[in-house]
């Protein structure tokens, strides 16, 4: 089946698209939508304009999609994406990297639902430490780009998902009940890396940003 | 061994409507085995010590089409629990239709009586194109909603949810399995 995955360039819609293309499907397309809201209840907003060297690496085409972020308005703008995609490159169906929100689960199913496409989500319900022992025997090379949850600070930010980082999150989780893949938003990542690129990409300069007690931000730029 | 069987079609709907299920299975520390329903045979029914029967995507309706591999269930006499399109299944061998209600994501559910751990107002996930007709004297209604949320047949240990309790009623899925 020809698929679009709802791509952000963090860790779930990059395994979910994997995940996909392992099953035989084929990514004929990567949506971006960059909301210009940093709160946007839907989609994942830090270095998000990096999509663009992921998609090159993995030379499949990319759909960038602007939206201001507004509740439910950003709705509108993801069909109108989703309906490009399909007009454009005649997906059927699409993948998206939901493990826990229904709010957005749900939400992408009533638009696959209107225009009559699949929608897969490879990642549902599944339990954190093991989605995150499959990313590294995957050989997904993944960074922190983004922090909004104490106790995790700047130090976090551009640290690795390795074997140290998960041992890391299930302390975090026992005494913060922070969860372990960040599904709560407490942190953000960006892949460098995975079996479906061509090329590696490299951090080549970085900013970090705060924006509030314990939020950071960091603006990379790849190569 | 509980058998869990699948009812859909793409394969990769196992990691959203399958997977779920066994891990909550798994955590019980319960044995399962898992099948299509195009793949169970007489053994693996009589084999098992319960059924649970998933569901799948709101654009797969293949297990209407294939309700005669279902027939099964009328002989069963042991726990079957079906979700979303399991419940389906059920209503469907027990002669009842499905009509047109469509439902995508949360809901509140008011169980009048406990069923399988679930008592007073839930919030459960759905996502379903169709429910079940519950006419006649053959199931017990639970909820008090327009549509029936979850059913018992009166005679037998056969369940059905309409919604999906692997995403927020986990502790339903571990009710069933120690029955």
């Amino acid at each position: 089946m020809k698929l679009v995955s709802l791509f952000s360039g963090g860790k779930d819609s990059c395994y979910s698209a994997f995940l996909a293309k392992k099953a035989g499907h084929e990514i004929s397309c990567l949506i971006t939508i960059h909301s210009e809201n940093p709160e946007s209840y839907m989609f994942h907003t830090p270095s998000i304009s990096k999509t663009k060297a992921q998609a090159e690496a993995m030379q499949i085409p990319l759909l960038v999609h602007k939206t201001k972020g507004e509740k439910e308005k950003e709705l509108i703008d993801l069909e109108d994406a989703i309906k490009k995609a399909k007009e454009k490159y005649k997906i059927e169906g699409v993948v998206t990297g939901a493990i826990q929100s229904v709010y957005q689960a749900s939400r992408i199913q009533k638009i696959c639902d209107k225009l009559n496409i699949e929608c897969f989500n490879p990642l549902w319900q599944k339990d954190e430490i093991e989605y995150l022992n499959e990313l590294i025997e995957n050989k997904f090379e993944i960074i922190i780009v983004g922090v909004f949850a104490y106790p995790l600070d700047k130090s976090w930010l551009g640290k690795k998902i390795d074997k140290k980082f998960i041992k890391d999150v299930i302390e975090l989780k026992k005494k913060y009940q922070i969860h372990p893949a960040g599904e709560g938003g407490e942190f953000e990542t960006f892949v460098l890396n995975c079996p479906m690129f061509k090329k590696k990409l490299k951090v080549k300069s970085f900013k970090d940003n705060k924006e509030g007690e314990n939020s950071w931000r960091r603006e990379i730029e790849v190569e | 061994m509980i058998l869990i069987i699948k009812t859909n079609k793409e394969p990769l709907h196992d990691l959203e409507f399958v997977k779920p299920i066994e891990n909550i299975i798994a955590n019980g520390n319960r044995m399962f085995k898992t099948k299509h329903y195009k793949e169970v045979n007489s053994k693996d029914i009589s084999n098992s010590t319960k059924i649970i029967i998933c569901g799948t995507s709101l654009k797969d309706f293949d297990y209407i089409k294939d309700i005669k591999k279902f027939q099964w269930i009328k002989e069963y006499d042991k726990p079957i629990l079906g979700i979303c399109a399991g419940m389906q299944i059920i209503a469907l061998i027990h002669g009842q239709k499905l009509i047109k209600s469509e439902h995508i994501g949360m809901n509140k559910a008011i169980f009048k009586k406990e069923f399988l751990g679930l008592t007073g107002k839930h919030e459960v996930y759905e996502l379903h194109q169709m429910c079940p007709t519950t006419q006649g004297e053959d199931f017990i209604k639970f909820t008090n909603s327009k549509i029936p949320q979850a059913i018992k047949l009166k005679n037998k240990p056969i369940y059905g949810t309409l919604f999906h309790p692997e995403v927020r009623n986990k502790e339903l899925i571990l009710n069933f399995a120690k029955l």
